[in-house]
C-alpha cells in the first residue's frame, strides 16, 4: 500500500509545501470603479527562481481552484494540489527547470482577501459587500505580486478555463511581461449557454433560505443546499456524456465502456427503491460532489467567480474586435482544446486561434481527442501533457539561450 | 534537407512570412527560420509530427486542410506552401484558390502522374501504378487526386494563375536535360511557383 508519506516524497512530487501570505497596502482600483484599500494574496511557489529571474511560470486557477496547485500541505492530506498531474520535478511544468507561482485570486475563499475576510470599515465579514472583481482586476493584482517577487517577465503564464481567460488578459494588458501564453480549454468570452448555466448556479444559491442576502455568516449559517445544487449542475457540464457512461457504467473493460449499450445507469444497491431515494450511482456521485464542495467553498465567492467569467470580454475596449486587443501582445501562444468539452468546446479555442492569426501572433494549437469533457484539462492525457511539456521545454531552452 | 526543399527555399524570400500546409515535422520551417529568419506557421494533423513541431519551437496548428482555410485572412502571408499534399486533398482546386487568397505567392509540389514509369506501368499491366515512391494500392491510398504536369498547367490556365517558375525533378530530386525538355514525361516531382495574375 502506498502511504501518504511516500506520495509526498515521490520523486515527481513537489512534496510538502507551505503557502505564504503576501499583504498589499496600495489600494487596488477595480474595473467596477470601487477599490480595495488593502488586500492579501495567498501564494504557493515550487522550484527555484534562477539568478536571471527569468524562469518563472504563473499558474492561473479556474472557477473553484486556489493557490494549492501541487504537492501536499501535510502527510495526512488525502489528495495533492489541484494540478499535481502537471506540476512537479520532471513533469510537464517541470519544477527542476521552472519557478512556479500559484495564487488564490481576490474574492476567493482559500486565504486571499474575499467575502469571508473582515471588512476593515465594518469589522464584520465582507459577505455580499465584497466588490465584484473581474479577470482584469485579478491580473492587476497578480502583476503586483510579480513585482513583489522580483520578476520582470514570466517565462509563461498558464491556465485552463477561467484560468485561460487570465492568460489572455496578461497577454493583452502586460505584453512586456509575458514570453509565452498557455491557454487551455478556454474561450474569448462566454456564450449565452455558459452564462445561462452560471445564472442557474447563482439563482440556486441566492434563493436558498439560508442565503440571507449574502449575510449568512452573520446568521451563523450558510446556503448549503443552494451551493450543492450549483455544484451539481456545474459538475454535469464539466463532464461529457461519454465520461459519465464510463464512470457510472461499471465497465469491466474499456471496450464495454464505449459500447452503445452502456448508458452508465449503474444501480447503487442492485434494486430499484420505488421511492424518491437515490437509486443510481450517478445520483450518489453528484450528491457527494455537491456535499464536499459546499462544505469547502464560500457561496459569495462562488457568485463572484461566476460573475468574473460572465464579464470577461477583452474585445469591448477594442470596438468588439478581439484581434485588435491582441495586436500589442508580444508572446508566443499555445492553445489546447478537448473534443468532448461542451462547456468550452474546440470551436471556442479555434475562434481564439483565428483571432490571434488575424492579429499576426505566433500561435500553436492542439485539439485533443478526450472523453472527459471540460475536466480533461486537469487530466494526465498523454497527447496533451506531452505537448505542454514540449512547448514549455522549448520555452526553457529559449530562455537559457537568451541569458 | 531534401533536395526539393532546396528548390523551395530558393523561392522564399528571407524575413518573409510563410504558411506551410501539411508542414510535417516542421523541418523546412525550422530551416527557413534558422537560415533566412522566416516567420512561419504550419498546419498538420499527424499527432507525432505536431509534437515534433512543438518541441522544436515551430508554430503549428492542428487543422485538416479539407476543412478549408477560412480562419486565415486575405494577404496575410508572403508565401503559402503546399508540398507533396495536393494529391491527398478532397478539393485541390479550391485549396489552390485559398492559397492565393491568403498568400501573395504559392508554391505547390506534387508527384507527376504523367511520368513515363506511371504510363508504362498502366499501359503494360493495366493496373494502377504502385512504386516505391507511391506505395499504396488504389483502395487505401491517401492520394486521391493524382494529376500530371500538363493537368496542372491547364488548371493554372483555367484559373488565371500565373506560373512564375516550374521545375521538375526525379525521385532523387535531380534534374536533367531530358526533364527540362519533356517535363511531363520524365519529371517525377513537379514544383510550381505561382501567383495571382
Amino acid at each position: 500500500m502506498v502511504t501518504q508519506e511516500s506520495k509526498a516524497s515521490a520523486t515527481d512530487s513537489v512534496g510538502l509545501v507551505t503557502p505564504q501570505l503576501f499583504h498589499f497596502d496600495e489600494p487596488l482600483l477595480l474595473r467596477s470603479g470601487k477599490s480595495l484599500p488593502a488586500y492579501d494574496l495567498m501564494v504557493e511557489t515550487y522550484g527555484e527562481l534562477n539568478a536571471a529571474r527569468s524562469n518563472a511560470i504563473l499558474i492561473c486557477h479556474a472557477l473553484s481552484g486556489d493557490h494549492h496547485a501541487a504537492g501536499y500541505h501535510s502527510d495526512s492530506d488525502r489528495k495533492p494540489g489541484w494540478w499535481d498531474t502537471a506540476i512537479g520535478p520532471g513533469k510537464a511544468i517541470d519544477t527542476n527547470k521552472f519557478y512556479v507561482v500559484a495564487l488564490n485570486n481576490l474574492g476567493g475563499c482559500a486565504g486571499s482577501t474575499g467575502p469571508t475576510s473582515i471588512n476593515p470599515e465594518t469589522g464584520k465579514p465582507y459577505g455580499p459587500d465584497f466588490p465584484v472583481v473581474t479577470v482584469r482586476d485579478w491580473v492587476k493584482s497578480q502583476k503586483r505580486l510579480m513585482s513583489r517577487l522580483g520578476i520582470e517577465k514570466w517565462a509563461a503564464v498558464v491556465g485552463g478555463s477561467l484560468g485561460g481567460m487570465q492568460v489572455q488578459r496578461w497577454a493583452i494588458s502586460y505584453p512586456e511581461c509575458v514570453a509565452n501564453a498557455v491557454c487551455i480549454a478556454s474561450a474569448p468570452k462566454l456564450s449565452a449557454q455558459n452564462i445561462a448555466f452560471n445564472e442557474v448556479a447563482r439563482y440556486s444559491i441566492t434563493s436558498d433560505p439560508n442565503f440571507h442576502n449574502g449575510r449568512y455568516l452573520e446568521h451563523d449559517t450558510y446556503p448549503k443546499q443552494g451551493l450543492m445544487l450549483a455544484r451539481m449542475v456545474g459538475h454535469i457540464t464539466y463532464l461529457s456524456d461519454s465520461a459519465m457512461r464510463a464512470k457510472f457504467g461499471n465497465a469491466s473493460s474499456q471496450l464495454e465502456s464505449t459500447t452503445r449499450g452502456n448508458l452508465g445507469r449503474d444501480l447503487r444497491s442492485g434494486n430499484l427503491s420505488f421511492g424518491l431515494n437515490i437509486d443510481f450511482e450517478v445520483e450518489s456521485y453528484l450528491h457527494y460532489q455537491g456535499e464536499r464542495f459546499s462544505s469547502n467553498f464560500d457561496a459569495n465567492s462562488y457568485l463572484l467567480m461566476t460573475k468574473a467569467l460572465d464579464y470577461f470580454d477583452p474585445s469591448v475596449d477594442y470596438g468588439n474586435d478581439l484581434s485588435k486587443a491582441f495586436e500589442s501582445s508580444d508572446c508566443r501562444f499555445f492553445l489546447v482544446s478537448f473534443s468532448t468539452d461542451w462547456r468550452f468546446p474546440p470551436e471556442r479555442s479555434r475562434e481564439l486561434v483565428e483571432t490571434l492569426l488575424k492579429a499576426g501572433r505566433e500561435v500553436s494549437y492542439l485539439e485533443v481527442d478526450a472523453d472527459q469533457g471540460h475536466d480533461a484539462f486537469l487530466m494526465p492525457i498523454p497527447r496533451y501533457i506531452n505537448a505542454l511539456r514540449g512547448f514549455l521545454d522549448n520555452a526553457y531552452e529559449e530562455l537559457c539561450h537568451a541569458s | 534537407m531534401r533536395p526539393d526543399q532546396e528548390i523551395i527555399k530558393r523561392w522564399i524570400e528571407p524575413n518573409s512570412h510563410v504558411l506551410d500546409l501539411g508542414c510535417g515535422d516542421g523541418s523546412l520551417l525550422a530551416n527557413l527560420k534558422e537560415t533566412n529568419n522566416v516567420k512561419g506557421i504550419g498546419l498538420e494533423i499527424d499527432e507525432d509530427k505536431i509534437q515534433t513541431c512543438i518541441e522544436r519551437g515551430i508554430n503549428v496548428i492542428d487543422q485538416n486542410l479539407d476543412d478549408g482555410l477560412a480562419n486565415f485572412q486575405p494577404d496575410s502571408f508572403d508565401t503559402v506552401l503546399l508540398a507533396q499534399t495536393l494529391q491527398a486533398l478532397s478539393h485541390p482546386d479550391r485549396l489552390i484558390d485559398e492559397m492565393l487568397r491568403i498568400g501573395h505567392r504559392g508554391i505547390v509540389t506534387f508527384p507527376n502522374f504523367g511520368n513515363w514509369k506511371s504510363r508504362l506501368y498502366l499501359a503494360s499491366k493495366g493496373r494502377m501504378p504502385v512504386s516505391k515512391f507511391m506505395p499504396h494500392a488504389w483502395y487505401n491510398t491517401p492520394n486521391i487526386h493524382f494529376c500530371t504536369v500538363r493537368d496542372f498547367d491547364a488548371l493554372c490556365e483555367e484559373k488565371g494563375i500565373k506560373v512564375l517558375e516550374r521545375t521538375v525533378v526525379d525521385s532523387q530530386h535531380e534534374d536533367s536535360w531530358a526533364m527540362r525538355l519533356f517535363p511531363n514525361l520524365f519529371g517525377e516531382i513537379a514544383l510550381y511557383h505561382i501567383a495571382r495574375k
